[in-house]
């Protein structure tokens, strides 16, 4: 008679089981999120622990800096405002699995057309802000859709791959902005161009501190009203329309799309030119927003900090919105206690651990005793 | 001792995943010499049991015994080890190397330099020996799917398996390739080696196998039956527990008027090498015209060019009389054209959307679906829901990914989008490969009910019969050419058209 028992000659006391998901329940995408996001602290203070420092007080330190008080928090919005409109950007394009990581070239050019209308005078000095603020907002969005026209007609038309020429054109639209900025409208010879007038400045909290002295120096401006009526459009549109719905099935099989009769050629170029409007209109708000001008250092890489904010936020554009302000205080926090590079070593940890808890939704994981 | 003979004996073998018991207490017997075919419907368990043969899952319970000696594999190297190893559906070769370095990859022996003039021959020569034709130093992309079937044969006769297990080796195959590979199978027993197979095509298990082992919900069936003294009607009464009808109900009809119109259409491959030279067909309403052809002889891109998926590139086709020739796929959707592709899961369904966003995908842009420029999403999910107990899909429910269902779940997706909008005309491209008995009975009364509420039908199959049974004429396409019609049953006929031995009888 043969033994029941197996012949194993080394056992662990229990056994860990990989299994795949049958189904993925709805709070789980949003629980697995936030457990990255945790981890990843966690890590990022074994790290800095090991270099000697105190995590806790870093820790502590980043809050107080971003969130600390209402002024900190109002600059933390002012940092999330650019950030929500190229994570929309990223967002879009992600949906039909265009990888468009050119949102930084798009904010670069459509702060540069925005630019353009009120330095070439094309907006008279004496125009009121009714006529000028949208003009701007036009010209930026169709400078950043115009940027993105040129990567997604190439993909179309010539199955160019999009990653290259949209990094490519990034450089393109930094040069640009910069022989602008020196050769065209430079001020006396500085890197950057006139003040505009005010009239071209999106308002401020702080213009209210009269009737509201709450607001006295708050910056928050305009642009953060602007960015979540973007966010709520574009899930409207993703969620609830027929484009939208063409565009997740492109997404997700480009062959069932074409037997469903939906015209990918066409849908590329209008995703990519929606992506890179969505950035330029970022790229607009931060020069009517905030520096009233245009000059080369406007971003701290808003476009590509747009990609991480995208896949944080499950590629889902009101998720963007909070997800933005989270990253918009580890940039103003990481300006105060520079030059330590603490907050970037999060935001890269955060990617990580993002990236690899994804297999956490398709796959469960069991540990099981050995034995009955 | 009773398990002298057997070369491998599984008891009480017991597997569970997630929600299913797919092995529930089986015994399997594989003896020395010979072919065991598995037998089963999709989901029967038939693959979990030969991979927890092969080392690949542990069963909860239950023994396995190797020339009588029980055994424990922790993975499929182990049970290489012990002279069993496995071929699955989806090939384990590296497309950029050699067949000789595909075989000798992951062996200890050769060591450092390679000496591959040396190791080619040596594969030609066990190649030989169980008539697999194969170049050893060939790179595995440029070989046809049969052949790199051989690969995987090679690399585990190299490895000097006794036992060999196949997961559905037929189903990448063309019908010449299949003997083939009998014919390989039938030299390796004569070697004493044992072959178990997996198969749900009742034909194939018929004219391969010395015995049969049928598996139903888990649970053996029928075990170890030998091939000689069954029939196909009873195994297929073991495989769904119910008798099968396998003479389905068509009523007699008279044709209608012509819906589909081919005036000698001519289209390129994908290799822009000529697919079509030239097809004159004419479909009616109430009729189902059936295409008769060996894979690859262009009956898949005609079923793409009608409806608009691919250029033609000289001739019409006229739907309802107006030409659509080279327009859109949306226009051959708005004319009433309705198609189950041939790929399923590549053209036919987005895998991670719901079963809701699949059903409504030739229809989202029609009202009451389409509000503007907005979807109707609450009427999207009911009209779901509605398809979904009308077809009988088989699901937790309208949102579950279309990934998740199977074969045959998917297919009824498929049915439900396409049939449900009461085509006029109906292009079904192997609309039961791949099912189980009882889904291809249902997907058969399903094109019938087609044909008896007026559309006219368009049907390729790969399975002779099924041709047989739906249609009322037949076509047969040799090399982009009709080749030949044929209107009474007569297999011979159609089998020498469809190999090109006999042209033009149509009289």
């Amino acid at each position: 008679m043969a033994p029941a028992t197996s012949t194993r000659n080394y056992q662990l006391p229990f056994t860990v089981r990989v299994e795949r998901r049958l189904n993925v329940p709805g709070w789980l995408s949003p629980a697995v999120s936030l457990g990255a996001i945790v981890v990843a602290l966690l890590l990022g203070a074994v790290v800095l622990a090991l270099v000697g420092g105190n995590p806790w007080a870093a820790y502590a330190h980043i809050g107080k800096a971003a969130f600390g008080d209402i002024g900190v928090f109002s600059d933390t919005l002012v940092k999330a405002t650019p950030l929500m409109l190229t994570g929309l950007a990223c967002a879009v394009a992600f949906r039909m699995k265009l990888w468009n990581i050119g949102a930084e070239g798009q904010f670069f050019v459509g702060a540069l057309c925005s630019s353009a209308v009120i330095l070439s005078g094309l907006v008279p000095k004496d125009a009121p802000r009714v006529v000028a603020i949208p003009v701007m907002t036009v010209a930026g969005v169709i400078g950043g859709a115009l940027w993105g026209f040129v990567p997604g007609f190439l993909k179309a038309k010539l199955k160019v791959n999009e990653i290259i020429t949209t990094l490519m054109m990034n450089y393109i639209a930094i040069a640009l902005v910069n022989f602008f900025v020196f050769a065209v409208w430079s001020e006396g010879g500085f890197q950057m161009s006139a003040m505009f007038q005010k009239a071209a400045w999106l308002p401020r909290l702080a213009d209210y501190a009269k009737q509201y002295p709450i607001f006295r120096g708050l910056t928050t401006h305009a642009g953060l009203i602007i960015a979540a009526i973007a966010a709520v459009i574009v899930w409207y549109i993703l969620y609830r329309s027929l484009w939208g719905y063409e565009i997740r099935l492109i997404g997700d099989n480009p062959r069932a799309a074409e037997y469903a009769g939906i015209n990918i050629t066409r849908n590329t170029v209008l995703v990519m030119m929606t992506s890179g409007a969505l950035a330029g209109l970022g790229g607009m708000s931060e020069i009517a927003g905030v520096v009233h001008r245009l000059q080369t250092n406007i971003s701290p890489g808003y476009g590509f900090t747009g990609i991480i904010i995208a896949w944080l936020a499950k590629l889902n554009p009101i998720v963007v919105i909070p997800v933005s302000v989270l990253f918009g205080g580890l940039i103003l926090a990481g300006r105060e206690i520079q030059p330590a590079g603490v907050p970037r070593l999060i935001q890269g940890i955060i990617l990580f651990m993002l990236i690899a808890s994804e297999v956490l939704l398709r796959y469960q994981i069991r540990i099981e005793r050995v034995g009955k | 001792m009773t398990s002298t003979q057997n070369a491998v004996e599984m008891r009480g073998i017991v597997k569970r995943f997630p929600g299913v018991l797919a092995n529930d207490n089986v015994d399997f017997e594989l003896r020395a010499g010979e072919i065991h075919a598995l037998l089963g419907e999709n989901g029967a368990g038939k693959s979990t049991l030969m991979s927890v043969l092969a080392g690949l899952y542990k069963p909860e319970a239950g023994t396995i015994l190797v020339g009588g000696v029980p055994v424990s594999f922790n993975s499929p190297r182990d049970a290489i080890k012990h002279g069993l190893g496995m071929i699955h559906q989806h090939f384990t070769l590296i497309p950029s190397h050699t067949v000789t370095e595909n075989i000798l990859l992951g062996l200890d022996d050769p060591r450092f330099i390679m000496r591959l003039p040396q190791y080619d021959k040596k594969i030609a020569e066990l190649g030989e020996r169980f008539g697999l034709k194969i170049t050893p130093q060939a790179k595995v992309w440029q070989l046809t799917v049969g052949e790199q079937q051989r690969v995987e044969i090679l690399k585990m006769l190299y490895r000097g398996v006794q036992v060999l297990i196949m997961d559905e080796p037929t189903a990448v195959l063309a019908p010449n390739e299949i003997e083939g590979l009998i014919k390989t199978l039938r030299a390796m027993a004569a070697e004493g080696k044992s072959i178990a197979f997996i198969s749900h095509k009742l034909n194939e298990v018929m004219n391969a196998s010395d015995r049969i082992t049928v598996l139903r919900q888990g649970k053996v069936t029928a075990a170890g039956l030998r091939t000689a003294d069954t029939t196909k009607a009873e195994l297929a009464k073991l495989m769904v527990g119910r008798s099968v009808i396998f003479n389905l109900e068509k009523k007699p009809q008279t044709p209608g008027e012509v819906v589909l119109k081919l005036d000698s259409l001519r289209a390129d491959n994908n290799k822009g090498l000529p697919a079509l030279r030239g097809v004159s067909l004419e479909v009616r309403a109430g009729e189902i015209v059936g295409i008769a052809a060996i894979a690859g002889n262009g009956q898949s891109e005609l079923a793409e060019v009608i409806t608009g998926l691919r250029k033609a590139t000289g001739g019409q086709v006229l739907v309802n009389g107006e030409d659509v020739t080279n327009r859109s796929a949306r226009m051959t959707i708005q004319k009433g054209v309705s198609h189950v592709p041939e790929d399923r899961t590549h053209v036919g369904s987005a895998p991670n959307l719901s079963i809701t966003d699949n059903v409504i995908m030739k229809r989202y842009r029609q009202s009451p679906l389409a509000n503007g420029w907005t979807l109707n999403g609450v009427l999207a999910r009911k009209t779901a829901e509605t398809l979904k107990s009308e077809y009988t899909i088989l699901a937790p429910s309208v949102d579950t990914a279309a990934r998740m269902l199977s074969g045959g779940n998917l297919q009824r997706v498929i049915l439900a989008r396409e049939l449900s909008s009461s085509p006029k005309l109906l292009v079904a491209m192997q609309p039961t490969r791949g099912l189980d008995v009882g889904a291809i009975e249902g997907v058969q009364k399903l094109l019938l009910a087609q044909r008896e509420a007026g559309a006219a039908i368009l049907l390729s199959s790969e399975e002779l019969e099924e041709v047989f049974a739906l249609s009322d004429r037949i076509v047969v396409m040799y090399e982009g050419e009709i080749a030949g019609e044929v209107t009474e049953h007569d297999p011979v006929a159609v089998g020498l058209m469809m190999t090109g031995a006999k042209k033009r009888q149509t009289a």
